[in-house]
């Protein structure tokens, strides 16, 4: 490295970058590597009950197989959107 | 006893063959009777880099199929005569590879006392990535220090845990060493590569050798010779350590770093 460059700021580090956003997915991939393969289309299919009645996004559902020590949890949640009480409810 | 060891990394690229090849070597060296086989069908390469290419008559598929013996198909190497390599079909598709055909074959190379075989695996994780892995006793997961390279030996980690014989025995999966390849110190000391350790704790694992990203590398593929036989080069010498420590001995990691500059390069020279 030249004096000149040497003076110039020194260039980003972006093996920090790398190592924190390969930190981020390894974690969220063994933790859904871990879960049965059938919870995505058990997900696709309770939105379209769901539907039936409520209008929400695939992303309000949340599914995911929980270990309690020797049980196995399956655990769903779904956010209902805001909505005023209508006329009669 | 027979130990079945698998090359693999679910990327392609990172040095799968290369390391299989002197991986294989280096076991032969130590007077051990070695196989080593080609499990990409279709894309053929393990032959070129350990140059017996043109000596290729039957390969994998053929003593699979029981188009030929595991004798003919088996081309001992000029080099050591306790090395043999088992070439992949060029011809074939993938779905050439039965798991019980992979089996036999293993069977029966285990029958003729060799004591090890080395699997070199295609890259992704398709049927000849599979097999290759299933029957493995241990694993060796070659990793570049780059994103997609770490991201996809994690995914293979998984699979080596969970789709192999041993998983399915309930022996806890395939015992795995990640062998990092293509390292170059002076881009990790800049921030420009991801370092030793910072591969390590992503993975959970730690590395059994760190190979420079070196063009001994290219040298030895162009003239089909394994690097391992290079042994005034870095890289050469590097396998040659991390096939010892995979053997059980000590040896101190090295050319992980880089060389050191006086002040006076540092300021004026580049």
């Amino acid at each position: 490295m030249g004096i000149l460059d040497f003076l110039k700021s020194r260039p980003r580090n972006t093996a920090v970058i790398a190592k924190e956003r390969l930190r981020i997915i390894v974690a969220q991939e063994r933790s859904s590597r871990a879960s049965p393969d059938y919870l995505p289309l058990l997900r696709t299919e309770l939105l379209a009950v769901i539907r039936k009645y409520v209008h929400v996004d695939l992303e309000a559902i949340n599914i995911q197989v929980e270990r309690d020590g020797e049980h196995e949890v399956l655990e769903l949640s779904v956010a209902l959107p805001e909505h005023k009480p209508g006329p009669g409810t | 006893m027979t130990e079945t060891i698998v090359v693999t990394s679910g990327k392609g690229g990172v040095g799968k063959t290369t390391t299989s090849a002197s991986l294989a070597t280096g076991l032969a060296q130590r007077g051990r009777k070695v196989a080593v086989i080609d499990f990409d069908v279709g894309l053929r390469n393990l032959d070129l880099i350990m140059g017996c290419e043109r000596r290729v008559v039957y390969d994998f598929v053929n003593v699979i199929h029981q188009e030929a013996t595991l004798r003919q198909a088996l081309i001992r190497d000029k080099r050591h005569e306790t090395l043999h390599v088992l070439a992949a079909s060029q011809t074939r598709d993938k779905e050439a590879l039965t798991r019980d055909g992979v089996q036999r074959v293993l069977e029966e190379l285990a029958a003729e006392g060799f004591d090890y075989i080395v699997c070199d695996s295609p890259a992704g994780i398709e049927k000849g990535a599979f097999l290759a892995m299933y029957f493995a006793d241990r694993a060796l997961v070659v990793v570049n220090p780059e994103v997609s390279s770490v991201r996809d030996s994690d995914r293979i980690l998984g699979l080596l845990a969970s789709k192999t014989r041993k998983a399915e025995s309930g022996e806890g999966g395939v015992p795995a060493h990640l062998l990092l390849t293509r390292y170059n110190p002076v881009r990790v000391e800049a921030g420009q590569m991801l370092g030793i350790r910072d591969v390590e704790e992503v993975l959970g694992l730690p590395v059994v050798g760190v190979i420079p990203e070196h063009e001994s590398v290219l040298m030895a593929s162009n003239q089909g010779v394994p690097v391992i036989l290079d042994e005034g080069s870095q890289a050469g010498q590097a396998y040659a350590d991390a096939i010892a420590r995979l053997l059980g001995e000590e040896r101190p990691l090295r050319f992980t770093e880089a060389p050191r500059k006086g002040l006076f390069k540092r300021m004026f020279g580049s």
